[in-house]
């Protein structure tokens, strides 16, 4: 009677002891907009580097994340922000709502990838750029020539043949039309938009929407991100990259602690890990652009020339024209969106 | 005499039998209040008093109306939103109407089957028709030819996606509006010998006009507010509901997401007012004496009966196959290689198969409290004391949610249930908050529903068992209850699939443990994973479709056990 009662105490004093050793692992909320694919590798690592932490994901992509931690500024719910746009972390500096702290090892970042703030209040991870999702496919079933620069798409070859994400909507839409101004002076970009226009047959309201409707040959052409294409091609899309090179926007993936979390300790020890060249080297795993210096990059098919076509351009100061540039592109193309044949 | 009758008692004072009863009800519409008032009217009032402020926090009266009426696609947007809202109202009414009249008032067969194959769009993510209508009408499409040349992306597709995604809700409205009928009116008809278009007109359609004033304002409000259909398949097709989502995410202006879901909730002030309107004018259709129809055969309607229900049901069937497939193939349209590899869902989420379990859960949740909850409210309402601010307010916070976006909905939720100072905070993150979510997010149909249930049965059930001093209650539980267990089992199965399917209000209030499958779709779809994103809405549906069978099996049982004295 005695054993019967007392083996099920055992097992459960050996649960308890599991239970008792999880806890004392500090769970980390992390908020991200990394892609679905980057995560179980990343929290991996994460965990191995850094003792005593769990990492808690919660994904969507740029937007919602950014408005989810905006709204729920009063009352935190986010530990660490990582994997999320340098757009959207200055946005949350101005609201105050990112902790400074500058991690260990963060001056060796490239100085134009990390907050300009002493202490830092957030650390660039990785840039990714506009490019084009180009269906050779489609092109060759229309005739489209491979385009090599943006320019090139204003052809009247390409009528009704481009998708490009609204800015309004998107921060993939944002960031290549900041490029184009970058590159091109706001005059001339203006200019250019409005000859591309003719070309356009969608502004979509999503920035993967261009390159995901490319892949399935809806379109000959979409502007989107670099790395959207990588996945499509995995899966057999007949998807060409092509990064113009005449100026390409990009934007930046950065990390930040959030002010007001419960966990400042573990956070602080896993944003030191995030500058570290163990994490770098596997942020290359994906992207071309590193914030670290001196760390090559796994992944493969960009040319090596590639960070020369990068607009230099000043990411506080388009997040300070952010606005008006949208009430411009609005004013300017938003009204006409009856939709052509 | 006169002066006789002035020493009688007032009416007032004979109360004190009949206020037990109203005394119970009024308590119980009080509670009901205080649940929607914190479900509802407080987070959407935390929100909408943003529309007044500017993004320091300072209150700047109708600066952001004013700044919101000088944009300038917002006429072009709302009269958009307007026209492909009545174009879908008018489109899926008559369609709906018919498929309601052919399983309640002909005799064609296989109605059990029509019954389930009706519900298909609401079984299934918003995402399953618009990927099937990109592969049948899309640029790269098998029936491409088939649009004349007009591009689906844009009016067109909004319209498809959205006549496919509104038909259930009208038809289970207009169903049990057609549900019931009282076979003396028929008989009376047939004595006058009425030609059968005649009965038609003066006897089905005017018993069934709540149910098509219902359907028609649920069908023009989810067009005007649903943001998902035009933000996958409209192109650049300016909206009012995608505005929204442009304000919200694309600018992180809260502000003026507040403003346009202001404006997008005129169309639900409208409709309560017509409800307000319709309600006035009714009568109960089914009296205690009355006597149920039962159709009689006749040869033409029901042939043509079935007909429709077999085009409309093949419509709805063969979209869902053409999902189905998409599922299964490896890569559209490049590689139609059929495979299972879709289904490894860990392969494209973290979460994989845990978030449907997560989403089985919630759904559950929601169906087993908001159903018995939808109902009763529906009944304090309809069977209430009808003075005071009470029932006014209740059926105000009942009709709202339904024009509410859900977008707007969730930052609602996270503005009001994340405040620091609310005690109720510790619900957020968890799957509580979804619950609540849910629940008031898909109120309204279930409310009509129980609504035109409850109108349907004679007030004097109530009275008979009032003078025959039965608690109101017991005449609730006894009565009511069992006559209506059909629309319950309805409104607990249109919550379960509600659940399992809503993406707009939930995407910002899941946490860490609380990803639902529907969140996954919409995720695996912006990342190009087309197929997994349709293998997930597939799985979703197949869930759905499981427990709307298991309601179809044992709708059988209750229906012999509690509907019986509906036949003759």
């Amino acid at each position: 009677m005695l054993r019967r009662a007392l083996l099920p105490l055992a097992l459960g004093l050996v649960a308890l002891a599991g239970v008792a050793q999880a806890q004392t692992r500090t769970r980390l909320t992390v908020y991200t907009a990394l892609e679905t694919e980057q995560l179980a590798p990343l929290k991996a690592a994460a965990e191995a580097a850094v003792p005593g932490i769990e990492v808690a994901w919660v994904r969507d992509s740029t937007g919602v994340i950014t408005a989810r931690l905006i709204a729920e500024r009063q009352n935190p719910r986010a530990d660490v922000i990582w994997g999320v746009s340098a757009f959207s972390l200055l946005q949350m500096e101005a609201l105050e709502m990112l902790e400074p702290y500058t991690p260990q090892g963060a001056e060796a970042l490239r100085p134009n990838m990390r907050s300009d703030r002493s202490p830092m209040t957030w650390t660039g991870m990785d840039a990714f750029v506009a490019a084009i999702c180009f269906n050779t496919a489609v092109a060759q079933q229309r005739n489209l020539p491979r385009p090599t620069t943006w320019a090139d798409l204003l052809a009247p070859a390409f009528r009704g043949q481009v998708v490009m994400p609204n800015p309004n909507s998107s921060g993939t839409g944002f960031l290549t039309v900041a490029g184009w101004i970058g590159a091109q002076g706001e005059a001339r970009a203006w200019d250019y938009m409005r000859g591309l226009h003719d070309n356009i047959q969608v502004y979509t309201h999503s920035g993967s929407a261009p390159c995901n409707n490319a892949a399935r040959g809806e379109y000959g052409v979409g502007i989107s991100l670099d790395m959207r294409a990588v996945t499509l091609r995995n899966q057999g899309a007949p998807l060409e990259i092509i990064v113009p090179t005449d100026g390409v926007g990009y934007d930046i993936e950065g990390t930040a602690i959030q002010r007001g979390t419960r966990n400042l300790d573990a956070a602080r020890r896993f944003v030191d890990w995030s500058v570290s060249r163990q994490a770098a080297e596997l942020y290359g795993r994906w992207y071309a652009l590193l914030a670290l210096p001196g760390v090559q990059p796994a992944v493969r098919g960009y040319p090596a020339e590639f960070e020369q076509r990068l607009v230099s351009q000043d990411i506080r100061a388009v997040a300070n024209e952010r606005e008006r540039i949208l009430r411009e592109w609005a004013s300017r193309f938003d009204g006409k969106s009856a939709p052509r044949n | 005499m006169s002066d006789l009758a002035a020493l009688l008692p007032a009416p007032d004072a004979v109360r004190p039998r009949a206020s037990t009863a109203t005394r119970v009800m009024r308590g119980g519409q009080w509670l009901a209040l205080l649940a929607l008032g914190l479900a509802l009217l407080l987070p959407m009032g935390t929100l909408l008093s943003r529309a007044f402020g500017n993004a320091a926090g300072e209150f700047v009266w109708f600066a952001n109306f004013a700044a919101y009426v000088t944009t300038p696609s917002l006429l072009a947007a709302a009269w958009n939103s307007v026209w492909t809202a009545a174009l879908t109202t008018a489109l899926v009414i008559p369609l709906a109407f018919f498929y309601a009249y052919a399983l309640t008032r002909s005799r064609i067969p296989a109605k059990g089957a029509f019954r389930a194959a009706m519900l298909i769009p609401i079984l299934a993510p918003s995402l399953l028709p618009a990927l099937a209508l990109i592969t049948l009408f899309g640029n790269q499409g098998l029936l491409k030819g088939a649009l004349l040349g007009y591009p689906l992306y844009g009016p067109v597709g909004i319209i498809m996606a959205q006549v496919f995604a509104c038909f259930p809700h009208a038809a289970i409205i207009l169903a049990v509006a057609l549900g019931t009928a009282d076979g003396r009116l028929y008989e009376a008809a047939a004595a006058l010998k009425a030609s059968a278009f005649r009965t038609f007109l003066t006897v089905t359609l005017p018993q069934a006009r709540y149910g098509l004033i219902s359907a028609a304002i649920v069908v023009f409000t989810l067009v005007m507010t649903d943001f998902g259909v035009p933000k996958v398949i409209g192109g650049q097709f300016p909206v009012l509901a995608t505005d929204v989502y442009k304000q919200v995410v694309g600018q992180l202006d809260f502000n003026m997401g507040a403003v346009v879901g202001i404006v997008l909730l005129l169309p639900a002030v409208i409709a309560f007012l017509i409800d307000r309107w319709a309600q006035r004018q009714r009568e109960a259709t089914m009296s205690g004496r009355a006597v149920v129809y039962a159709p009689k055969p006749n040869l033409v309607r029901d042939w043509l009966c079935l007909l429709h229900c077999l085009a409309v049901a093949g419509v709805l069937l063969g979209l869902t196959g053409v999902a189905a497939w998409g599922s299964l193939i490896t890569f559209w349209p490049y590689n139609l290689t059929l495979t299972l590899a879709n289904y490894d869902f860990a392969n494209f989420d973290p979460a994989g198969w845990g978030a449907v379990w997560t989403s089985v859960r919630l759904a559950t949740l929601v169906a087993v409290i908001g159903a018995p909850a939808i109902f009763t409210i529906a009944w304090l309402l309809e069977r209430g004391p009808k003075g005071g601010p009470v029932p006014g307010l209740l059926r105000l916070a009942a009709t709202v949610p339904l024009a509410i976006p859900g977008l707007v909905l969730g930052l609602a939720y996270i503005l009001f249930f994340n405040h620091p100072a609310n005690p109720l905070n510790f619900f957020y993150g968890g799957l509580v908050i979804l619950v609540v979510n849910c629940l008031t997010h898909f109120y309204t149909v279930g409310h009509l529903t129980a609504v035109t249930a409850i109108r349907q049965l004679d007030p004097e059930f109530e009275a008979v068992g009032a003078s025959l001093r039965v608690p109101v209650l017991v005449t609730f539980a006894r009565v009511t209850v069992p006559i209506c267990l059909p629309a319950i089992l309805d409104i607990a199965v249109y919550l379960f699939v509600n659940a399992m399917t809503t993406v707009s209000a939930v995407i910002f209030l899941y946490g860490p443990d609380t990803k639902l499958a529907s969140i996954a779709v919409v995720h695996m779809d912006e990342a190009g994973q087309v197929s997994a994103a349709a293998a997930m809405a597939c799985t979703i549906l197949a869930i759905t479709a499981a427990v709307k069978l298991v309601q179809v099996l044992a709708g059988g049982l209750v229906d012999r056990s509690t509907q019986a004295w509906r036949q003759r």
